[in-house]
């Protein structure tokens, strides 16, 4: 017999409850943990690894995780609608072999061949997004599809080529730093007025409380006035076209390969729910996401640079992952063994006395 | 009761991740390797610290030129750490290990590359910091030295004359190659198409197909070649991978013997089917040698004895003289064949 | 009990549970999914037949059935989880880990049967790890399962280090095995299809197996209903490692070496089989042989692309194209079904 409990648990939301004194509710978020323990894991880093206090540490991590950090932003709010895309670091390969071959093949002008990058990568989007939004196909088998299908065009149009060469002026853009010298490489800045975009998008506009309202019941949603397929149809363009600026960066960063981020949107989900988004759909925040991808940007730096071999970094993060999600339930669970504490119904559960609809555990899982 | 509930979750998500994640920091061994690395870096010292960074871990071909190399180390007094990709092997898996030499300040690198350009980026940002860059068993356009397991011809002129001599000098080959980027994988390719049409009019190359260095897709491949080619005399496979995982396959079918098969492989996994018939002789240059030379080779580079010019000359232990030849390459000398004669000598 | 013959399931699973008369069962198997699935797979192979004269004879038989023989038991175990609603994404690794572990007690001198029952029930313990937070920590098991695929395959990669098993050191009747043959039919493809049959009859006749579509088809329900969901979705990750598990034995066999890597990325290819072969992501609904004839499909098309000219590097794209053709046709099929549904209720109410 499933307990109550652990229904609850899963089905919990952030809503934060203002019966408590602000300082609480800022701490006793799944935002504040993932936050609290990205300082921790860095400050021990800092302090008893040998090298990660280093100026490179810094510039580095951002070299390395932009990518993840660009595909976060637009999976954030596919996963909080309750859907999911696991074409994005295929999309990452094809756009990126659009951008070589546009630029060396057709003889294109650099900008021209970022457009076609660009485009490419809004129709990966609109493909998916069709899918979803109008036929209403489950997102995880229309991904799946689409991650064997943009791979294979993108392995297809290479074949055993890989296109270097880019335009100096753009390659060397990339390793700039902010003012030169400091550890900040200047891309920074266009990815944090990206991430700032969606967050605002996200958390303070009509567009992303429909997202939340999709996630949480799309029945309700619709009720009030929620586009919810046109809503959708954007999220994933907005996948392609961000996956597209990806490709593009580790095209400039190392070179356009048919077989380029492979896995790499496994990578990308387990940042996402790391950092708090429910699998389920309906409860996230970017800055959540935000601080999970550097956590994991921090922890395989911190352990590389201790000489750890990558197969642990693996372990650790996978275990993470699990901890992360099971830990809310293991949680109500053992608190619920303690007798007296929490006073809740001891009959079995039934579907009408649970405040939220009766499909709110498989919500994502609509079809 | 919510709220209780919330905030013990959000510290137990706290707690666990973090006992995860800090366990699993401070557990294992290698903290050590980290000091090492911080503290040989620089040219001109005593000691050269190097790190090496094969295409991917868990290949025995790389587990030999490490054990090289590390063999070098001790001789020359420094010290050797093997990091690299495990599994995948795309085109970037390697540059995060070059940053962390990077940040570890290593005295050299000494990389396998996936890619000739892909690397090219992160290479030059250890440069930046005074690390020198050696490449062996396969190069990219931007290090110090590149440390040649054979020059390409040598190779390419070798496997070509053995499946020639294999198959009669006239009949129909394939070649069952590694990754399609693999850089020395092309090039030999591309010389033994040219010494095929120069050299050898009745043999005819009907495909190339990739198993990527892959037990399972080299194993399929083979099989999906011989359906595709029924015609086939034999299998050139110039990786230890693919002739293996070929030879497994012939030696359990009907073209067991009919077709022949040759490349380069190591004699600890040819041994079998050298033994059973299914391959009558291949070629292969010792790895071991490879990392031992080129550990000496980046030694010679960190302590300044050399600077990769061409013309520049260093002692190998007891491989003995190098001369640096053009364009910064070293090579290590003719590939080596084996046959039933001398396979039971080598354990590679 | 006898209302669970009510339960909402398609294709094949909603014929009664004793006695199908033949005739209700042809009509099922023409309209059935399975069907379609089949008829392109028979058509490839004739294709490739007339363009390359020996496909259907000697090796290239022989390994027109014995390939698909891992993704089929990667399959059925994958179908078994799909229709509870769920997902395991950590076959692939659990395959890596059983294959080496069958491997390594062959070369520290086990008999292979001792080393084959090993490697299943590695296999169960790693489902069962899968299950238990799953089904008793009601969690995703997309979320866990990606996390456990890495967490396995960490740990194969740190078990075995760069050390690899080869040929060598596998008891020689074992590695026969691989390729041994009845009647020209190699003997592993045997063994997966009686597995695949197994599966398929328990889940037609069983409580259990009418439980598992019961479950996925609507888990509120069926928990009103009070069936034994964590047990059976338990269960369920239990078959689905033990099946990797024997996956990975013969993984051992056929390719006579095992290193680090093996089965990596044939998760999806499980996945994928199940889908084209018309089950349900979501559950509830699908059945093994259409599992079973879509991991055939989608290794006969590897193998049959080259004969038809396509470069090795399009493969992939066929394969998404085919899933993503395969559901936009389930989707189109069923709601054509639905309208007319709609209308034969508006017609007499």
């Amino acid at each position: 017999m499933s307990t109550p409990t652990i229904d609850r648990a899963v089905d919990e939301r952030t809503y934060a409850s203002y019966a408590r004194p602000l300082l609480w509710r800022l701490v006793a978020t799944r935002e504040f943990a993932v936050f609290a323990l990205l300082a921790i894991v860095y400050v021990y880093a800092r302090g008893s690894i040998v090298g990660f206090d280093g100026p490179l540490t810094i510039y580095f991590l951002f070299l390395e995780s932009a990518p993840i950090m660009l595909l976060a932003l637009p999976m954030t709010l596919i996963i909080i609608t309750g859907e999911i895309d696991l074409s994005v670091a295929s999309t990452m390969a094809l756009t990126g072999a659009m951008l070589g071959i546009a630029y060396t093949k057709w003889d294109l002008p650099f900008l021209a061949a970022v457009g076609v990058a660009i485009v490419v990568g809004l129709l990966c989007g609109l493909v998916n997004g069709f899918l979803v939004a109008y036929l209403k196909l489950p997102s995880l088998a229309v991904t799946v599809g689409t991650l064997a299908l943009f791979r294979g065009l993108a392995e297809g149009f290479l074949g055993t080529e890989s296109i270097s060469g880019f335009p100096e002026r753009w390659t060397d853009l990339l390793k700039d730093r902010i003012g030169g010298d400091s550890s900040y490489p200047l891309f920074v800045i266009p990815l944090a007025v990206l991430a700032i975009a969606f967050g605002v998008l996200l958390h303070f506009t009509t567009f992303g409380r429909g997202v939340y309202e999709i996630g949480l019941n799309d029945e309700a949603a619709r009720f009030t006035g929620v586009d919810i397929a046109r809503t959708k149809l954007i999220l994933f363009m907005l996948a392609g076209g961000v996956a597209a600026l990806a490709g593009i960066y580790q095209s400039l960063y190392t070179v356009a390969r048919g077989d380029s981020a492979v896995n790499l949107e496994l990578q990308v989900i387990a940042a996402v729910l790391l950092g708090g988004v429910s699998i389920f759909g309906g409860r996230g925040s970017l800055p959540g996401v935000l601080a999970g991808v550097l956590l994991i940007a921090v922890i395989n730096s911190a352990m590389r640079l201790d000489g750890v071999r990558g197969e642990v970094t693996e372990i650790v993060i996978g275990c993470l992952l699990v901890a992360s999600v099971i830990a809310p339930t293991l949680l109500t669970w053992i608190s619920g063994l303690v007798p007296g504490r929490v006073p809740r119904p001891a009959a079995p559960p039934s579907v009408g006395t649970t405040p939220e609809p009766p499909a709110s555990g498989g919500s994502s899982l609509k079809s | 009761m919510k709220i209780k509930k919330r905030r013990l979750s959000a510290l137990a998500v706290l707690a666990l991740t973090a006992s995860v994640a800090l366990t699993a920091c401070g557990s294992d061994d290698g903290g050590d390797d980290g000091d090492d690395g911080g503290s040989g870096g620089g040219g001109g010292g005593g000691s050269s610290s190097i790190t090496m960074i094969p295409k991917s871990l868990g290949n025995p071909y790389f587990e030999a030129s490490t054990a090289g190399s590390q063999r070098a180390a001790e001789e020359f007094g420094g010290q050797v750490d093997e990091v690299g990709p495990t599994g995948d092997a795309g085109p970037d898996s390697q540059v995060p290990f070059i940053q962390t030499a990077t940040q570890q300040g290593v005295g050299a690198l000494v990389v396998s590359a996936n890619d000739p350009t892909a690397l090219c980026d992160s290479i030059e940002q250890a440069q930046d910091v005074d690390i020198k860059v050696v490449t062996f068993d396969s190069d990219t356009e931007c290090r110090d030295l590149f440390v040649s397991q054979a020059d390409a011809q040598g190779i390419a002129t070798k496997q070509i004359e053995l499946i020639a001599d294999q198959i009669g000098g006239a009949g129909d080959i394939a070649i069952l190659s590694a990754a399609a980027n693999a850089t020395n994988q092309n090039e030999w390719i591309g010389l033994m198409e040219e010494d095929l049409e120069a050299n050898y009019p009745d043999i005819n190359l009907v495909d190339t197909v990739y198993g990527d260095d892959d037990d399972q897709k080299s194993f399929d491949e083979t099989a999906a070649l011989l359906r595709a080619n029924p015609d086939l005399k034999g299998i050139v496979s110039p990786t230890t991978v693919g002739i293996a995982a070929a030879a497994r396959y012939l030696s359990t079918s009907e073209f067991k013997g009919k077709v022949a098969l040759t490349g380069l492989g190591a004699p600890s996994q040819m041994k079998t089917f050298i033994d059973d018939g299914t391959v009558t002789a291949f070629a292969l240059w010792n790895p071991d040698d490879l990392g031992y030379l080129a550990a000496f080779a980046a030694d010679a580079l960190v302590k300044g004895d050399i600077s990769g010019e061409e013309g520049d000359t260093f002692t190998a232990g007891d491989l003995g003289d190098y001369t640096v030849g053009a364009d910064g390459v070293v090579v290590l000398g003719d590939p080596y064949v084996f046959d039933s004669s001398n396979i039971d000598e080598f354990d590679f | 009990m006898s209302t669970l013959e009510k339960t909402p399931s398609a294709g094949p699973g909603s014929a009664p549970r004793r006695g199908p008369d033949l005739a209700k069962v042809t009509g099922d198997l023409l309209r059935s999914r399975e069907l379609a699935v089949l008829v392109v797979l028979l058509l490839l192979v004739v294709v490739a037949t007339v363009k390359s004269d020996g496909f259907l004879s000697g090796d290239s038989w022989r390994d027109l059935l014995l390939t698909p023989s891992i993704l089929l038991l990667l399959a059925a175990g994958q179908m078994l989880v799909i229709i509870t609603r769920n997902v395991d994404l950590s076959v692939g690794s659990t395959l890596g880990i059983t294959a080496y572990a069958a491997g390594d007690l062959m070369s520290s001198g086990s008999s292979p049967w001792v080393a084959a029952l090993g490697a299943v029930a590695l296999g169960a313990l790693l489902g069962a790890v899968n299950g238990v937070i799953i089904a008793f920590g009601r969690v995703p098991a997309l979320v866990i399962t990606l996390g456990t695929m890495l967490a396995f395959r960490g740990i194969l990669l740190h078990w075995a280090g760069s050390d690899r098993v080869n040929a060598g050191e596998m008891d020689p009747g074992f590695l026969d095995l691989g390729t041994a043959q009845v009647l020209t039919i190699p003997v592993l493809t045997i063994i997966s299809l009686v597995v695949v049959v197994a599966v398929g009859y328990y889940l037609r006749t069983s409580r259990g197996g009418r439980e598992l579509y019961a479950i996925g088809s609507d888990p509120d329900a069926a928990a009103l209903f009070g069936l034994p969901i964590r047990r059976r979705v338990l269960g369920a990750f239990i078959a689905s490692g033990a099946l990797a598990g024997l996956a990975g034995v013969f993984w051992a066999t056929r390719y006579g070496g095992v290193s680090s890597n093996a089965g990596e990325g044939i998760e999806l290819q499980a996945v994928a089989a199940a889908v084209i072969g018309g089950v349900a992501i979501f559950g509830g609904s699908g059945s093994v042989w259409g599992a079973a004839i879509g991991a055939f499909l989608l290794v006969t098309i590897d193998r049959v692309l080259p004969i038809l000219g396509v470069p090795d590097f399009y493969q992939q794209a066929v394969v998404g194209a085919l899933i993503i053709g395969a559901i936009v046709l389930d989707r189109v099929l069923a709601s054509r079904a639905e309208r007319r549904l709609a209308v034969e209720r508006e017609v007499a109410p």
